[in-house]
């Protein structure tokens, strides 16, 4: 199964009841496994939009009327999504937003990139928000994620994206649909379903009085200090006797996977941390990563994006090396492989000089 | 039929749309401002009302309620 | 005695920000009156626009979401498709729906949504102060347009009645006006009649409201309703645009 249609499968199986799409590649299975599937399911609304900005609107549309709602995209679309994130961010509205990335800025090209990290992470739209931002590294994990996605979504009331990239779509794998424990009671208060028998309620983001939309950002920052306390993910691996850390996520981890075990073959003792959640980070474990080793090899496929989290993370300690390749190229293991193996024994000469 | 109408001072802007569509001309603005500084309507008790409600209709500021005094309240 | 008029039920007790003589709070009063008498107060759905209705949320004691500048119709369609027992209304002003939302409003009414539109033209952007909007008439002086809006360089008023008259997902379209009692009893009718189109599931329904800013115009509220009648209403002729199905 393409890694698209496994996120609409997954999101089916998860009690996504509304989707809203509008075409671009590389993310189209997705929409169309949508079209076909959603509607099997009692309540299913399936609506190409006229556009992403419509279709994100109409996700917080349906979210307010109480739905697991989704929507997906790649770069130029969720560009366009951005100002419905913000208002779902606002109204403390939960959505689901796929992201798969293609090579930018502007049209750029159809071909798998990670050039919408930063905007992913730090909200993307105006004001002072966040979205938690969950990075799977194969098809299976993709479909693991569609689950957590929506119960992160519904525990903060706030949206969640899953940023994967065109490889990650399009490429084929086996996987196991685990319906997941049985789905938990989120309390649903604040939907909109007319006002029968209780006081009407709103749903607004609009604070004129500045004290109270201070008090409102303050909440919300609150919220997100709570996610990034309790829902920071990440994996490692062979990093307990390594001397440098990988770090790479998505697509790029699975890459770099490749390499660490060429490396390792080698005799070269290099490790991987893979974030999972981009937002929240995990800084912690590259910290204490940094008592034991003093290299960090950031591999990414833009111009360096996650960088900078990294860098805010290890506070001037430690070295950062880089490769990145942007424009929708991918490297192979076997040529990541041989700029980490440069940048080691650059390092180990270094180190005895 | 008899009419009259209560004003609700807070809630006049004083934009005279009542005044000028009464048929009895029964409305006029007074020289009293409320809490916003609007100058208000006010019902002027002496003049005819039949409580046709245009007043009310033409009210942007749903400030206008209007009752029909019965034969049954005037014994 | 005998009570003639009071204020709707499903009308909280604050007070309007509306300037005074605008149109909105006729306009905000008329879609109270017509949930009240049809009793729908329970299952309604307000989605509330960008620019001088987005207090509506204050005014109504039902169900109101706010939506982002332009977006109502595509927020009201989320709503309605997951909840379609509900009645679900977008009030959206001529920048709202006749610029910044063209799309949203244009594809939900081909679509057929089954949600209505409360459609308030003024002819200017009244909260961000009066600029030019897509309804504003030729020659008409606003902030944007100081020396009166020149076809040439700002192109023509946007009639949506007619433009949404030819998709075939719009079942009742109507051009009313809130500038004297007559034609206020007649809105109340339309909306009434467009919630009705609804519930019997006739396809999109829109009513477009004329409606006086004498802020933006500036003129009193007595010049501003006959403004209305003497101006607008040229451009923008009242009456029945479509209907498919009597209700």
């Amino acid at each position: 199964m393409s890694g698209n249609s496994a996120v609409g499968e997954a999101a089916v199986l998860a009690g996504c009841t509304a989707y809203f799409g509008y075409p671009i590649t590389p993310q189209n299975e997705l929409t169309e496994h949508m079209a076909k599937r959603i509607v099997e399911v009692p309540g299913g609304v399936f609506i190409q939009s006229e556009s992403e900005i419509a279709a994100i609107n109409m996700v917080l549309g349906a979210s307010a009327a109480g739905a697991r709602a989704m929507t997906s995209s790649s770069g130029p679309g969720i560009s366009l999504k951005q100002e419905g994130i913000s208002y779902l961010a606002a109204d403390e509205l939960p959505a689901v937003i796929v992201n798969m990335m293609r090579g930018g800025p502007g049209m750029g090209n159809i071909s798998p990139a990670q050039s919408d990290y930063l905007q992913a992470t730090r909200g993307g739209g105006h004001g002072d928000y966040r979205t938690i931002v969950l990075a799977p590294a194969s098809v299976q994990e993709a479909a693991d994620l569609v689950y957590v996605a929506f119960d992160l979504a519904d525990t903060y009331r706030n949206p969640v994206v899953i940023l994967g990239d065109g490889m990650l779509g399009q490429m084929m794998e086996p996987v196991t649909f685990t319906t997941a424990a049985p789905r938990k009671e989120y309390p649903k208060e604040y939907v909109l379903s007319g006002a029968s028998g209780r006081p009407s309620r709103m749903i607004r983001s609009l604070l004129f009085d500045t004290k109270e939309e201070e008090e409102h950002n303050w909440k919300l920052f609150r919220k997100y200090q709570l996610m990034e306390h309790n829902e920071v993910r990440y994996e490692t691996f062979l990093l307990d006797d390594a001397d440098m850390a990988v770090l790479a996520y998505g697509i790029a981890a699975r890459i770099a996977k490749g390499a660490i075990k060429r490396l390792r073959q080698e005799g070269l003792k290099v490790g991987l941390i893979r974030p999972i959640t981009l937002w929240p980070f995990p800084m912690k474990i590259i910290q204490e990563t940094a008592k034991q080793l003093g290299d960090f090899f950031v591999f990414e496929m833009s111009t360096g994006q996650m960088i900078e989290d990294v860098k805010l993370a290890l506070e001037g300690k430690g070295h950062i090396h880089f490769y990145g390749r942007p424009g929708g190229v991918i490297p192979t293991p076997v040529e990541l492989s041989r700029i980490i193996a440069r940048h080691c024994y650059q390092s180990q000469r270094s180190k005895k000089r | 039929m008899k009419g009259f109408i209560r004003i609700d001072p807070e809630r006049c802007k004083g934009c005279s749309l009542c005044m000028e569509y009464c048929p009895g001309h029964a409305i006029s603005l007074t020289n009293r401002l409320n809490l916003k500084g609007y100058f208000v309507a006010d019902f002027e008790d002496k003049k005819e009302c039949t409580g046709c409600a245009v007043c009310a209709v033409m009210c942007p500021e749903v400030a206008i309620e209007v009752y029909q005094i019965e034969k049954t309240d005037e014994r | 005695m005998k009570t003639v008029y009071c204020r709707p039920k499903c009308m909280k007790e604050a007070h309007f920000h509306y300037c005074p003589g605008c149109g909105h709070g006729v306009i905000t009063r008329l879609i109270a009156e017509v949930v009240d008498e049809m009793e729908l107060r329970d299952k309604t759905i307000c989605v509330a626009p960008a620019g001088c209705g987005m207090l509506l949320y204050n005014y109504f004691d039902i169900d109101t979401i706010e939506s982002a500048h332009g977006r109502g119709a595509a927020v009201a369609t989320g709503i309605k498709r997951v909840r379609p027992e509900n009645l679900v209304f977008s009030y959206q002003g001529d920048g709202d729906l006749a610029a910044i939302g063209t799309a949203e409003g244009f594809h939900a009414a081909n679509r057929g949504e089954l949600i209505s539109v409360i459609f308030v033209n003024n002819g200017v952007y009244g909260m961000t102060g009066g600029q030019m909007a897509p309804t504003t008439m030729l020659e008409q002086v606003t902030t944007t347009s100081p020396a009166g809006r020149d076809s040439v360089l700002q192109g023509h008023p946007v009639k949506i009645c007619e433009v949404y008259a030819t998709l075939d997902g719009t079942s009742y379209l109507e051009r009313v006006a809130v500038n004297k009692p007559a034609a206020i009893i007649k809105t109340k009718k339309a909306i009434a009649k467009a919630f009705r189109h609804q519930q019997q599931k006739t396809g999109f329904s829109l009513v477009e409201i004329l409606s006086p800013c004498p802020t933006n115009w500036k003129m009193s509220p007595l010049d501003s309703c006959r403004w209305v009648d003497d101006v607008m209403t040229k451009v923008f002729p009242l009456g029945l645009i479509k209907e498919t199905k009597k209700c």
